[in-house]
Parts: structure tokens; sequence; C-alpha cells
């Protein structure tokens, strides 16, 4: 491929060329000199002025009608030499945009890192991974002295930027409630009322959370209009959804959540997601929340962590790797 | 493919009758949004939505209703969803959203 020089002589020479041959190796070095044009900053009637010129010189002769056409043209294309100019200058911002972005996600990692502690008798695997830079799912461990385990995993509703952002104020508002309040009822009541004052009315949050005490081997938690979650009886060998209802957090201010308890024993696990799971879309029909559960099943016999992965890997297969939703699993198993 | 979402508003004196038909999510809910809204800001209005023919909706649609029912009561409206389905209707029942929200799927007739 021949060096494309960006200057009149080279464009005369590729006009010549096609005029007399209508080789279609002109009409594509014509468009690799447009490329280089752009790269150069180059404005159509720039390009549209070479093209005059190349022409006086390829036909002296030229009628003065055409010369006058060309001139009129020259002239139309000066304002799409100005939108093209004013493209490039966005196209500069957008970058920049782009980049504060991904400040504000590495801050925003930073922010809602949670340890996923060890605890007497538990398996815990917990994987979320955001559909654009910044996520609106969230999922926090919270272990306090006596070795219970409080879990709260939540989705904004609303996404992009604003729906991360509010998810900063849930993990900082939740950290300051006082630990005689740490129950999962009185722990959504709270936040409710911290969502319902401070975020936007078309902006809503659900979340599920639950305490684990070893000592008792009870499970507590209430649902803020949260996904249900999966419970496996190991004792009878059987999945149920973790039925509990609760309005989502934000709407109304004086929400009372109800609380419910399961009694854990070996075997058993707990599965909590986000909606990014069962809303799992195929090509052309969304995946059924029994086709979900039939997918976990596959993984559950692995160590949690390794589940959780696999089961987020096979879903990312299946979308073709391009998640619409952020995706957050969780799933612990009693193994003593 | 992308799914796209048909809005007919028809008004029938002190109700308004939305007609929805196609999908609720985060690329059709701008459309909803600016043709639901406005109906709840008239006094006394009863603004029936008819969902029969949606058949998917996004998390992101239950933020346009919860808009207009946070409206509704500002502007002294009143809000009514009918003829859910299921799976829709699901999603009402998961998010709490049905007990604060006038939901009907059992209602049959109407100028459909």
């Amino acid at each position: 491929m021949n060096k494309v020089n960006l200057d009149l002589e080279n464009y005369r020479k590729l006009l010549k060329q096609y005029m007399i041959t209508q080789d279609e190796k002109a009409l594509y070095q014509a468009e690799q000199f447009t490329k280089l044009s752009m790269q150069h900053n180059i404005s159509p009637e720039e390009i549209v002025n070479v093209h005059i010129q190349a022409l006086k010189e390829i036909y002296p002769d030229l009628p003065k009608e055409i010369d006058d056409s060309m001139s009129f043209l020259l002239e139309a294309m000066i304002s799409y030499g100005l939108a093209y100019q004013e493209f490039q200058s966005l196209r500069e911002k957008q970058l920049e945009l782009k980049s504060e972005i991904s400040v504000a996600a590495n801050m925003q990692q930073t922010l809602l890192s949670t340890v996923k502690p060890s605890i007497r008798g538990l398996d815990i695997g917990a994987t979320s991974i955001p559909a654009n830079q910044m996520s609106g799912d969230y999922y926090h461990f919270v272990k306090d002295n006596e070795d219970t385990l409080g879990i709260a995993i939540a989705d904004v509703i609303g996404k992009g930027v604003p729906a991360a952002l509010s998810m900063s104020m849930i993990k900082y508002s939740m950290d300051s409630f006082p630990l005689s309040q740490r129950n999962p009822s009185a722990i959504l009541e709270n936040l409710n009322r911290v969502v319902e004052r401070n975020v936007d009315p078309s902006m809503f949050i659900t979340m599920f959370y639950g305490l684990y005490d070893p000592k008792t081997s009870v499970f507590q938690y209430s649902s803020a209009g949260h996904e249900p979650g999966f419970y496996y009886n190991a004792k009878m060998d059987k999945f149920d959804e973790i039925k509990a209802k609760g309005l989502v957090l934000g709407v109304s201010n004086d929400t009372v959540y109800q609380q419910y308890e399961l009694e854990i024993n070996k075997g058993d696990m707990i599965i909590l997601l986000t909606d990014g799971v069962t809303e799992c879309r195929l090509a052309d029909r969304f995946i059924e929340r029994d086709e979900v559960l039939d997918v976990i099943k596959k993984f559950t016999h692995l160590p949690a962590q390794e589940a959780v992965e696999q089961v987020y890997k096979y879903f990312e297969r299946l979308q073709d790797f391009q998640l619409r939703d952020d995706f957050t699993l969780i799933i612990i198993k009693k193994d003593v | 493919m992308k799914m796209n979402l048909e809005v007919e508003v028809v008004e029938n004196g002190s109700t308004t009758n939305v007609l929805l038909a196609g999908e609720i999510d985060a690329y059709t809910v701008p459309k909803l949004k600016e043709a639901l809204l406005p109906l709840t800001e008239r006094q006394n209005q009863l603004i029936e939505v008819n969902l029969e023919q949606v058949n998917y909706m996004d998390s992101t649609g239950l933020g346009v209703f919860i808009s207009a029912l946070k409206s509704t009561k500002q502007y002294k409206s009143e809000l009514k969803l009918i003829r859910l389905q299921d799976k829709v209707k699901r999603l009402f029942e998961i998010t709490g959203l049905d007990s604060i929200i006038t939901i009907d799927s059992t209602v049959r007739g109407g100028n459909v």
C-alpha cells in the first residue's frame, strides 16, 4: 500500500488517475486521504478547496459555471466543517468524562468495599459485578464480637452515577446505627427513613437484611421489596424461596418491616441475589426463576466462593458476556 | 431486538384511560413518564392504567409508577393499575408496592 501524502500534489494525482482510469484503487486511496485528513483536523471545506485546485490544474479550461458551482459548494461545506470541529471537541470531552467516571467508580469500590468475614461453621461466597462502570448493587457483611453475622444485599433502582452515590449513603448510615439496633426490621426501618428523606422520588432501593447467630443457629431477616433468595433445607433436600414481604425503601416514611426467622442446620444454605440474576435476558426471552435456581443447583456442591463465581460465569456466557444489569450473588453454607 | 412501548391516552370525563402495549424498561421509561406524570396533576382525576399488553417490565418501570403515585397524593388525583400480566404483577408484589398502589387484575371490559 502506498503511503498517502496529505498534500495537493497527491490529491491531484489521485483525482487524475481516477478521472482517466476510473480505477477503484484511486477511490480507496481517496478514502485513506480523507481518514488521514481527519486525523490532522483538516476541515471538509479544505478538502473541497484542494479538489477545486486540483481540478483547475488538470483542466485549465474548466467552464466558468463549474468553477462557480465549486465555490458555491465550498461555502456550503463551511458549516459542516464547524460541526465537525464541534464533534471533535465533544469527543475529547467525552473521554475526559469517561476517565472521571472511572475515578468515581474506583472511589465507589473503595467506599463500599466489604470484607467477607470468617464465621465459625459458615462457608461464605459473594460476588458482585457491575453492568456498567458504576454499580447499583451492593452487599455488605458486618461481624460483631459475638461472631454474629449481619448481611445486607441491596439494589438501587434508577441506574448510573446517582444510584451508585446513594449506595454510599446507605452504607454509612448503616454503619452509624448503634449495635443495639442491629435487628433486621429496625435496620430497614431506619434506612427507609434515610432514603425517603434523601433520594429522588423516582429512585428507590430494594434491600434484604439478615442476621445470623452461630450460638443459636437462627437466621433472622427482613426484606424491603428485595428479590427473594432461596433457602436450601439439607434434611429434606429441598430449595424454597425465602419469602418476606415488605415495601421497598424510600417510598413511604413510616413503613414497618416484618421480621422472620429460619433455623439453619448442618448442610443448609442461604442464597441471596439481586434481580440482575433473575432478569437475565437471553436473545429472545427472559430466563425464568426456576431456571435460575436450576443453574445455581448445578454449582452448590462446590465451596461457596467457587460456586458464586461459576454461576456468574455461566450467566455471563448465556448473555454473550454483555450484562444488562448489575449481578450480585451470595451463598452461605453451614458446614458444621 | 429492541421492543417499543406504545402509549395511548383516552380521556373519559373524570377518568383517564392509559393503554400501554410493549415493554417497559430503561429505554421506554422516559416515554411512559412523559405521558403519565402530567395526567396525575389534575385534581380528582382517576388515571386507570391498563397493562394487559405489557409483557415485560423491569424495576425502572416501577420507579415511574412510584413517582406517579407520589404525584397523585400531591395533586389529589388517583392512580389505578388494571389487567396486569402475572410476571408484571409479581414485580409489584415482591416490592410490596401492591400494598400502596391500587391494583386490580380481575377487571374485564372497558373499551379496549
